[in-house]
């Protein structure tokens, strides 16, 4: 199978989760989110008490494989950035790494140009906390080969138990 | 490709329902959506036409609970069954855990459905992913119809590999819970093993 689950530990998360603060604090945005290319949420912050995150997450990622598809057929490898403009609230979604997806849902409060600059200089802190738990998960570093897996002891009837 | 979070404990799996167009994807997502628990459920989005034919794709997220203290949750998608969404098709296949082929036993889309499973393996293969190796289950649609074609003979058609198969009745729910508690099954023991092995 290609490529590897995409496994997440707390050292990472809190990063993740602290630049994704400090993003939504400098661009003046509602909210800020991360999802990876198959439409799983990893983690948001702002305005997200009224916002179906999980959807938004499936449709970004829905999004950014059509997208993807139209790129190709044209000979690009990707369109990095997309950009959709509301009445009131507008969306940018740019691509990090190749693997994640960094959505920013901002309103009049903000502008496309400073949500671009700010943008621009997380992807790069995340593309680098990306590549650290990368890493961690192919040298196998990460808590999962320990005991704390959740997978080691798993039973027929646990997952019986999941459907009442 | 599952999504394993040890901060938020919780881990996230992708289902996909397969098959040809009007077979019933969006039937059995739409009766899981109907008969599970509120809390446990978020809202079903259908990027569908205006005559409901799925156009890009369904998605219903699930959360089942907890396996050893870890969230369980099932993210559920169908494709657009007709010939000519591949393209689409073949995007909604991108980290896949596991798929439910839905045939419709209709005697008359045997064809369609025969079609579907090997385009399924194409699309799949396109992904470096192999039809014999991922968590797969196929369910038998429509049987409640009178031109149902014999389980044995769609057995022998689609099933080869002699996977786990069910038959269902999916505008009554029949099968429906069966089939996805069987690739929920599969898709947790592969992450066991995937573990296990490295």
């Amino acid at each position: 199978m290609i490529g590897s689950d995409l496994v997440m530990y707390d050292e990472e998360f809190k990063l993740i989760d602290a630049e994704l603060q400090r993003l939504l604090a400098q661009s003046n945005a509602k909210v800020v989110f991360l999802v990876d290319k198959n439409g799983q949420l990893i983690a948001a912050t702002g305005e997200t008490e009224n916002l179906d995150t999980t959807s938004l997450a499936s449709l970004t990622a829905g999004n950014i494989a059509a997208t993807g598809g139209m790129a190709k057929l044209l000979g690009e490898k990707e369109f990095s950035i997309l950009f959709h403009e509301g009445q009131r609230d507008n969306i940018h979604i740019s691509i990090i790494g190749q693997r994640v997806i960094l959505v920013v849902i901002f309103d009049q409060r903000s502008s496309l140009g400073l949500v671009r600059l700010r943008v621009k200089k997380s992807a790069e802190i995340l593309g680098n906390i990306f590549n650290q738990l990368l890493e961690k998960v192919e040298t196998g570093k990460g808590p999962s080969t320990g005991a704390d897996s959740p997978f080691a002891e798993i039973t027929d009837e646990d997952i019986d138990k999941l459907f009442g | 490709m599952s999504f394993i979070n040890y901060s938020s404990r919780e881990i996230n799996c992708k289902i996909v329902y397969y098959g040809p167009g009007l077979c019933g994807k969006t039937t059995n997502l739409h009766y899981i959506y109907k008969k599970t628990n509120p809390d446990s459920k978020g809202k079903m989005i259908s990027l569908a036409t205006e005559t409901e034919r799925t156009l890009f794709f369904d998605f219903l997220p699930l959360a089942l609970g907890e396996i050893r203290g870890f969230k369980t949750r099932f993210h559920l998608y169908t494709v657009p069954g007709q010939v000519f969404y591949d393209a689409s098709r073949k995007l909604i296949l991108k980290g896949v855990d596991g798929l439910v082929f839905v045939a419709d036993s209709q005697v008359e889309r045997m064809e369609a459905n025969v079609e579907s499973v090997e385009n399924l393996r194409i699309n799949l293969a396109e992904q470096g992913y192999n039809l014999d190796a991922i968590p797969y289950v196929v369910q038998y649609n429509k049987r409640d119809l009178p031109n149902a074609v014999p389980v044995a003979e769609m057995k022998k058609a689609l099933n080869p590999h002699g996977v786990p198969d069910f038959e269902a009745i999916a505008s009554e729910g029949n099968g429906v819970f069966d089939t996805l508690k069987a690739i929920a099954k599969q898709v947790i023991m592969e992450l066991k093993k995937g573990q296990e092995g490295g």
